[in-house]
């Protein structure tokens, strides 16, 4: 039997401060990737309206083009947040 | 709230949504999403993270405070600004002084001694509806309070108080945000509809619905299917009773009735004034600006303010003051009249003014007695008013209590203004709020001031408790050869010897005499060697009266200590009901039936036990036969507990050969079962694993040779050292089993346990089908006990599951050797008889108390296969091969 394993196109580590614009950027490198996109919010601790616009958006387009997306260390926390605005069923995720 | 929300077409609001535009529903989602990411983002938010944004809230409020009531009345043309400017300070400065030390974050309560935490949880988004009468006020509050809770509120005003509605949302909601309120967290909807609203009650994202206003808001969002706090309207009975202070509580009622034009709706309507004080009253009414109605300006008013049609207030006169009522209505008042006063003969249609008024319009009943004020009050309370709001004035503390017991009101303000009283932290000490829960007579889910605590979702986190266990056996205990000598320490005038026939006629009785306290009156009761009958308990206590005794000394096996026992009992507290003691428990310490603890006479209760099986001599439990009504009590409490125990082997060294076998198995049983029991501890382990070695060790050798003293002496003390283990730790479907199947085929209670125990060991010993809750234990233990008492029986075996078939064919050789049947069917049973009887020995097995301790639940079917097994026997291989297949725990 052949294991195929996935491949991590883009892997990118999100900061605290800039949780908007780095999500913006991230979408506009969607165009470039195939395959899989890590999102990496080990370092987030809260996320506020807007980031959460910017991440349903991200999604939205990783979506369109069949882009599976993956969010890396996101806290209990963040979880439950997007969970409350049904946004965790866009995303897996790995601890 | 208010009359403009009582008027009935509002009772009509649509509950489909389905005329609403696209773009309005896109509109409504909208908003809908901004507020459920708002309430997501908030969940993120510590206590400080909150606390930091309510204060600014609250000084833009206080700072509105007289902007907000401008507007407020200028849109309305409702209520008094100086009023709606109060309203506004309570609404932020009051709400605040009460909420701002609560924790609404993570864990808001610890229990300790419960081993309980409250965690709070926000609801999310909430649909709050707001009246006319208090637009600003009520908005102020709510904005605060959700705040606080974290959560988000799409607000829906009464259009026409929109506009001054909006501005009081806009000011909380820029002052929320500035302070870090996540975007979205208050929106307030723009030209509201009753299908918008509809749309947004029935909305899955919105969580609770909050709506202040009249019974059509209430009972649209109650009809909703979302859970709702409904506040409706009320009618709030005063009763002014002889011994009040006229003064105050006249002056009181001026203040509450004209507060704001009278719109808040735990305002007086209907003052029941005893016809002592009632002239007074009115005098004193008409002294301070209020203008006595005649019988014609009375009628006037009731063709005027109320609608003939609906006997609803008309939304006119809601909120304005009394002059203007009276100018409109033409009738002739003062230009100072602050208050329209109209009395009234009875409550109901035929008297209109007795409904809610939210205007400065007070109707006045005389009272002929307290009981009919008290009547007419409750049919002011029960027309509209329900649950709402009651006022009294009274010195008389009876007066007041009775009031209270018999009007249903939320709020029942007692010697202060009902608007203001039942706002709450002005006047007395109930929580501030603008909603009023009007409990399940308004149609409410409460009746309580809502606040914070209604804004969340409380969640309680229960850790596992720990209850305290015990271990409670006689505190004398005289043991060994000759222990009976000890009998002379105890004083006594009078002293009764409970035995049976068979003690006297071998001598025991006259040992036991020349061991008891010299001079000590010694009468002797000799009583059937048989389980205790309640006509033998009741001559027993009339011999103990008789006597007066102070001692009592039971000599003889189980039945003869337990028919002690009860005697005592009833001779102690003769008005104890045996039956009602009898009754079905689950949890000693949560029993419904307390033994009696006052005592009538005293006696001291030595036991003297002359068997090795039962341990009676220090157990909690007693067994009575009601022959008249064919049936058995079990008496168990640890006031039944003998004061002493004397465990003197010579007393069982006559016992014949079956008896000692018997008895010993008994021993043996209930150490094994309560070793597994769920409510063994340490202390009933120590003991029963001493006993279970005892009987192995000893068991054989007292039988076959009962002349063996050691023998006779280690197995009596085995017994009562399995006693007082099973006396704490219970036993377990062994003893259901045998006692259902012992009374059923008269088969002796040791042999009955001897036919079932191999099995009932095997069946604990494997996975349980169904396991039983217990607090006390800690995973399912019980296969690991039983070889741990392989163990200590040197039995061998490497793994849990040899060493537990080393266990049960270590008992199948004890019970050869103890010469027992090995099968029910060994007695002659037959398979047909034992067929037939199998539906009542599991009824009775399972009624049994007894298995209520054990490891594993029994199942009915279960209970089947065991009696099975033991009608066909020899199942110790058997029923391990089945442990082990089962596979251990």
């Amino acid at each position: 039997m052949t294991v195929h394993m996935a491949t991590t196109a883009a892997f990118l580590k999100i900061e605290e401060q800039h949780v908007l614009s780095a999500l913006q950027q991230a979408g506009a490198k969607l165009e470039n990737v195939n395959g899989e996109t890590a999102l990496d919010f080990s370092s987030v601790s809260r996320i506020d309206a807007r980031a959460l616009q910017a991440l349903e958006e991200f999604a939205r387009i990783a979506h369109e083009k069949g882009i599976k997306v993956v969010i890396r260390g996101a806290s209990v926390d963040i979880y439950k947040v997007l969970k409350l605005v049904k946004l965790e069923r866009s995303f897996s995720f790995v601890s | 709230m208010s009359a403009i929300e009582t008027a009935p077409e509002t009772l009509k609001i649509p509950l489909t949504a389905e005329s609403l535009s696209p773009e309005r529903i896109a509109y409504l989602e909208g908003l809908v999403s901004r507020a459920r990411t708002a309430a997501a983002v908030f969940t993120q938010f510590t206590q400080e993270d909150v606390d930091r944004i309510v204060r600014p809230m609250v000084l833009a409020g206080l700072e509105q405070a007289q902007n907000l009531a401008r507007l407020a009345v200028e849109e309305t043309r409702l209520g008094v600004m100086e009023d709606k400017v109060i309203k506004n300070m309570v609404a932020s400065e009051f709400v605040y002084d009460y909420v701002k030390d609560k924790r609404t974050v993570g864990i808001i309560r610890e229990i300790p001694e419960r081993n309980l935490a409250e965690i709070a949880e926000p609801i999310g988004v909430l649909f709050s509806l707001t009246p006319i009468t208090n637009p600003t006020s009520t908005v102020l509050f709510k904005c605060i309070v959700a705040i606080k809770t974290r959560n988000a509120v799409i607000f829906s005003a009464h259009p026409k108080a929109w506009r001054c509605c909006s501005e009081a949302v806009k000011i909380m909601y820029e002052t929320a945000v500035k302070h870090g309120a996540p975007e979205g967290i208050f929106s307030c909807l723009e030209s509201p509809t009753l299908l918008d609203n509809t749309y947004l009650m029935k909305h899955k994202d919105i969580g609770l619905i909050d709506a202040t206003g009249g019974p059509g808001v209430v009972k649209a969002a109650y009809s909703s299917g979302k859970p709702a706090l409904g506040v409706g309207p009320g009618n709030t009975p005063v009763y002014l009773e002889k011994s009040a202070d006229v003064n105050t509580a006249v002056v009181d009622i001026i203040i509450s009735k004209t507060f704001d034009n009278g719109t808040i709706c735990a305002s007086e309507q209907t003052v029941v004034i005893d016809d002592e004080i009632y002239d007074a009253t009115l005098d004193k009414f008409a002294e301070l600006g209020a203008h006595i109605c005649n019988e014609e300006e009375t009628k006037l008013l009731e063709r005027t303010v109320i609608d003939p049609q609906t006997g609803f207030m008309q939304p006119m006169a809601v909120g304005q003051k009394a002059t203007d009522i009276a100018r409109f209505i033409g009738l002739a008042a003062k230009p100072n009249t602050k208050l329209l006063i109209a009395p009234i003969r009875g409550v109901g249609r035929e008297h209109p003014l007795s409904v809610e008024k939210l205007f400065p319009v007070l109707a006045v009943y005389r009272a002929k007695s307290v009981a009919d004020a008290l009547k007419v009050c409750i049919d002011v309370n029960h027309a509209g008013g329900l649950g709402h709001t009651a006022v009294i004035f009274s010195r008389n503390d009876e007066v007041i209590r009775k009031f209270g017991e018999v009007i249903n009101a939320g709020r029942i303000i007692v010697n202060s203004p009902g608007a203001i009283g039942a706002l709450g932290a002005v006047y007395n000490d109930l929580v501030p709020t603008f909603s009023f829960g009007c409990g399940t007579g308004g149609g409410n889910s409460t009746t309580d001031n809502v606040n914070i605590y209604h804004y969340l979702n409380i969640k309680r986190l229960a850790r596992r408790t720990q209850n305290h266990m015990w271990f409670r056996v006689p505190n004398q205990i005289y043991f060994n050869m000759n222990a009976v000598e000890n009998l002379g320490q105890f004083p006594s005038r009078c002293t009764i010897i409970v035995t049976n026939p068979a003690m006297e006629q071998i001598g025991h009785v006259g040992i036991v005499r020349r061991h008891v306290c010299p001079k000590t009156h010694i009468h002797v009761l000799v009583i059937p060697d048989a389980e205790p009958e309640v006509k033998v308990v009741r001559q027993g206590v009339e011999a103990l009266n008789f006597y007066k005794a102070d001692q009592i000394i039971a000599l003889g096996g189980g039945s003869v200590i337990d028919a002690a026992k009860i005697m005592k009992l009833q001779y102690e507290s003769p008005d104890a009901d045996l039956e009602e003691l009898a009754a079905p428990f689950l949890d000693l310490r949560k029993r419904v039936v307390e033994y009696p603890t006052e005592k009538a006479n005293r006696a001291r209760l030595i036991a003297i036990a002359t068997t090795s099986g039962t341990g009676s001599e220090v157990t909690p439990f007693a067994v009575l036969t009601d022959k008249e009504r064919g049936r058995k009590v079990t008496l168990a409490d640890y006031s039944l507990s003998p004061d002493v125990a004397i465990v003197d082997p010579q007393f069982v060294m006559s016992m014949p050969k079956g008896l000692t076998a018997d008895t010993g198995i008994d021993c043996l049983t209930h150490a094994l079962e309560a070793g597994v029991s769920n409510y063994a501890s340490p202390y009933t382990d120590s003991s029963a694993i001493q006993a279970i070695q005892l009987a192995f060790k000893y068991l054989p050798a007292a039988y076959q040779n009962p002349q063996d003293e050691e023998a006779r002496c280690m197995m009596h003390n085995a017994a009562c050292i399995a006693a007082m283990a099973f006396s704490n730790a219970s036993v377990g479907v062994n003893h259901a089993l045998a006692h259902a199947f012992g009374a059923r085929f008269r088969v002796a209670h040791g042999r009955a346990n001897a036919l079932m125990l191999p099995h009932v060991i095997a069946y604990n010993a494997a996975v349980p089908t169904k396991f039983m809750p217990s607090p006390y234990t800690q995973g399912y233990v019980a296969h690991r006990k039983y070889a741990s008492f392989a163990d200590l029986l040197g039995l061998g075996g490497d793994t849990v599951e040899q060493k537990v078939q080393n266990l049960l064919a270590a008992i199948e050789k004890l019970l050869d050797q103890l010469e027992f049947p090995r099968s029910i069917a060994e007695l002659g049973i037959s398979k047909e008889e034992f067929e037939k009887a199998i539906p009542d020995l599991v009824k009775a097995a399972f009624d049994d108390p007894s298995w209520r301790s054990n490891p594993r639940m029994p199942l009915m079917t279960e209970l089947v296969e065991l009696l099975w097994k033991a009608y066909h026997g020899r199942g110790a291989g058997k029923a391990a091969e089945q442990a082990r297949q089962g596979g251990a725990v």
